[in-house]
């Protein structure tokens, strides 16, 4: 008899000697302690970013867009690449929480609430920039099917359009969804809670949940449903957003591969922006147990993946422009490569396409220090990429003589810094106020939580039930 | 205690850990009570079989969302674009199915998230913030690492004696009448 193969058995998910009650402790620790003093330092530069913002767009509204850098050829710039980028960011939250979660991922659980919360806010920042682009903004309820005093209807066959109702029905699905899974973990706050504020809002907000099987029941229903519904809309969102290009005749935008290839480059940078975030709250937080190096690993697999088809996307971007024969094409990819933003292309190829090959080694895809740096390269090689997309092919279009240069003004630097400041003001007032991992989730995928891992006599917990069994075939002589 | 006078809710009992909350809530089944549910801090595999639950209906709510989102929108864009505000874009047919495809599709997915989310919590009958349950101090850990049992007094078989017995055959750690009021 020899043994010819055997189970590996997956590591546990939720690493050291946890027990549901000390899941429970570590998570709601956080925001049912006192605020710590580094807390109040962040919110406040937060805080600043914000005024900046808020006096930036202010000052929008006041002058209009002239304060922006846009010139003729060039009339979509930082606004539209910061509301591409923003997007994509978000698209990593819903990912976790619903392909993920539809392909039985248990190791989503650590960091699922997490990334919504950054999807979430991520979209809100999105959001601002087509808005205000629009220029006259006290008219922008124009975008919405409502009849106006001048009787006039929106443009439904406007793929600006779709993006109003793909991003603002993406918004409300994600925040959905967030509270849908955040009302159990409200229900152990308002249990834990010892101030009678935090309890009854706490309470308020769990709707009375109890934990009732029944209950339980339709919610896993309800939650699902989500996660399939959410799943095409996240591919459909960035795919709309894509539209808002490819649907045009500009060289560099009219591209079949555009709606892939975003929603690709969505992913990449989404999980970068969650591996960026979530490697600081674990240190800060002490949640180097749940948040592990496993499921970072499992992160930069996803990346490297994504990364590959964004660099596989580029390559077929030079190679349909020669194998079409169109000229236009062939001299925007051309002026990609060596014109007048070359810098912005060669900076777009190094971040995008040689960093996710470093993530081929197991030791970088384990290492805190390379994946936090990769993480943030990716974030900027993705900006640059829409900066391409959008100014580079706008500003050199058919015509020579129509082409300009395209600078961004003070203007545009501080209503994309500042939506910076939008985003950390949630992102901190989250980490602080709710609990940033899914506690009944992450207590459902413990080997404790299921009966089958229970011994049958004595009903206590037995390891060797969750180990896999060695299957041995015995050799026909 | 002076509860005399008060209505009895029902009998809680709390169990070690899920197993036992499983094998409890199947042997409540077979003695033949209905009104019971098990409380627990996580969904728990397996319990639907043994309290015996039917598929939730869920599902039918949210395709009744969905329908009303894809023909609600179609309508919407076949009349305005067709009939209310018809505009010529590139010369292209007012009504243009292919280009309703975007809003179409995304207005049957907020339909049908709100059907799942609102369905879900009247399902559950939700918001309940006056749970008779919540008047017992040890029920606080059935959202942290406790396992409940409750039967309710609302069913026939109902009687105090009765099921606490029932419960402590079957290991509860903890066995507590609730009251309706406090």
């Amino acid at each position: 008899m020899s043994t010819d193969y055997q189970y590996v058995p997956e590591p546990k998910l939720v690493k050291g000697d946890h027990t549901f009650g000390s899941i429970t402790d570590i998570i709601a620790k956080t925001p049912l302690s006192p605020t710590p003093k580094l807390w109040y330092l962040a919110f406040g530069v937060a805080n600043v970013l914000l005024i900046t913002l808020l006096g930036a767009i202010g000052y929008l509204v006041w002058d209009g867009t002239g304060i922006w850098g846009l010139n003729n050829p060039a009339g979509w710039g930082w606004a539209i690449i910061n509301f591409v980028w923003w997007v994509g960011i978000g698209h990593a939250g819903t990912l976790i929480s619903a392909i993920l979660f539809l392909f039985r991922q248990g190791w989503r659980t650590a960091i699922n609430r997490f990334a919504e919360a950054m999807t979430i806010f991520a979209v809100m920042c999105a959001g601002i920039f087509p808005a205000i682009h629009v220029g006259r903004i006290w008219v922008i309820y124009w975008v919405f099917p409502v009849p106006n005093q001048m009787a006039a209807w929106p443009n439904f066959s406007s793929p600006l359009l779709w993006d109003v109702f793909a991003v603002s029905t993406y918004f409300t699905v994600s925040l959905l969804f967030w509270y849908v899974g955040l009302i159990p973990d409200f229900a152990t706050l308002r249990d834990k809670a010892k101030s009678k504020v935090a309890k009854i809002s706490y309470g308020i907000a769990a709707l009375g949940w109890t934990g009732s099987f029944k209950n339980w029941w339709h919610y896993e229903k309800a939650y699902m449903i989500l996660a399939g519904l959410a799943t095409p809309l996240v591919l459909s969102v960035h795919t709309i957003v894509s539209f808002d290009f490819a649907v045009s005749v500009i060289p560099g935008w009219h591209s079949t591969i555009f709606p892939p290839y975003f929603v690709a480059g969505a992913i990449y940078s989404g999980f970068a922006m969650v591996l960026t975030l979530m490697l600081i709250a674990r240190k800060i937080y002490g949640l180097q147990d749940i948040m592990n190096i496993d499921i970072m690993e499992k992160m930069n697999l996803v990346m490297m993946v994504t990364g590959n088809l964004v660099a596989f996307a580029y390559l077929m971007e030079g190679f349909v422009a020669w194998y079409s024969g169109y000229i236009y094409e062939q001299g925007i990819f051309w002026l990609y490569v060596v014109g007048p933003y070359a810098w912005g292309f060669w900076i777009l190829m190094f971040c995008n396409v040689i960093t996710p090959q470093f993530l081929w080694f197991k030791k970088i895809r384990r290492n805190v220090a390379f994946t936090f740096v990769i993480s943030i390269i990716v974030n900027i090689g993705m900006w640059f990429e829409r900066f391409m997309i959008s100014v580079a092919s706008l500003a050199t279009d058919f015509m020579p003589s129509a082409w300009d240069y395209y600078s961004p003004t003070l203007w545009d630097i501080l209503t994309y810094v500042g939506t910076f400041g939008l985003f950390f003001t949630f992102f901190l007032l989250f980490l602080r106020f709710l609990p940033m991992v899914a506690i009944a989730e992450v207590k459902g995928v413990m080997p404790q939580a299921d009966p089958h891992n229970y011994d049958e006599e004595t009903k206590e917990f037995d390891i060797s039930k969750t180990e896999p069994v060695v299957v041995q075939q015995e050799q026909t002589v | 205690m002076e509860a005399e006078n008060k209505d009895v809710y029902g009998v809680l009992a709390e169990f070690r850990n899920p197993k036992e909350l499983v094998d409890a809530a199947e042997s409540v089944k077979k003695s033949g009570y209905k009104d019971f549910d098990t409380y627990a801090p996580f969904p728990i595999h397996g319990m639907e079989k043994a309290m015996g639950i039917k598929e939730s209906p869920l599902g039918w709510i949210v395709l009744g969302g969905a329908l009303t989102g894809m023909i609600g929108a179609l309508a919407l864009m076949i009349w305005v674009m067709g009939y209310e505000y018809p505009m010529n874009i590139s010369g292209k047919p007012f009504i243009n199915i292919p280009i309703y495809i975007p809003i179409t599709f995304e207005l049957t997915v907020l339909l049908s998230a709100f059907a799942a989310v609102f369905g879900m919590i009247g399902l559950n009958k939700l918001p309940r913030f006056h749970n008779p349950l919540f008047n017992v101090d040890r029920f606080d850990k059935a959202s942290d690492d406790g396992f409940f049992v409750c039967i309710e007094a609302t069913d026939s078989l109902f009687a105090e004696e009765k099921v606490t017995k029932l419960l402590q055959d079957n290991g509860a750690t903890h066995i507590e009448t609730v009251y309706d009021s406090e």
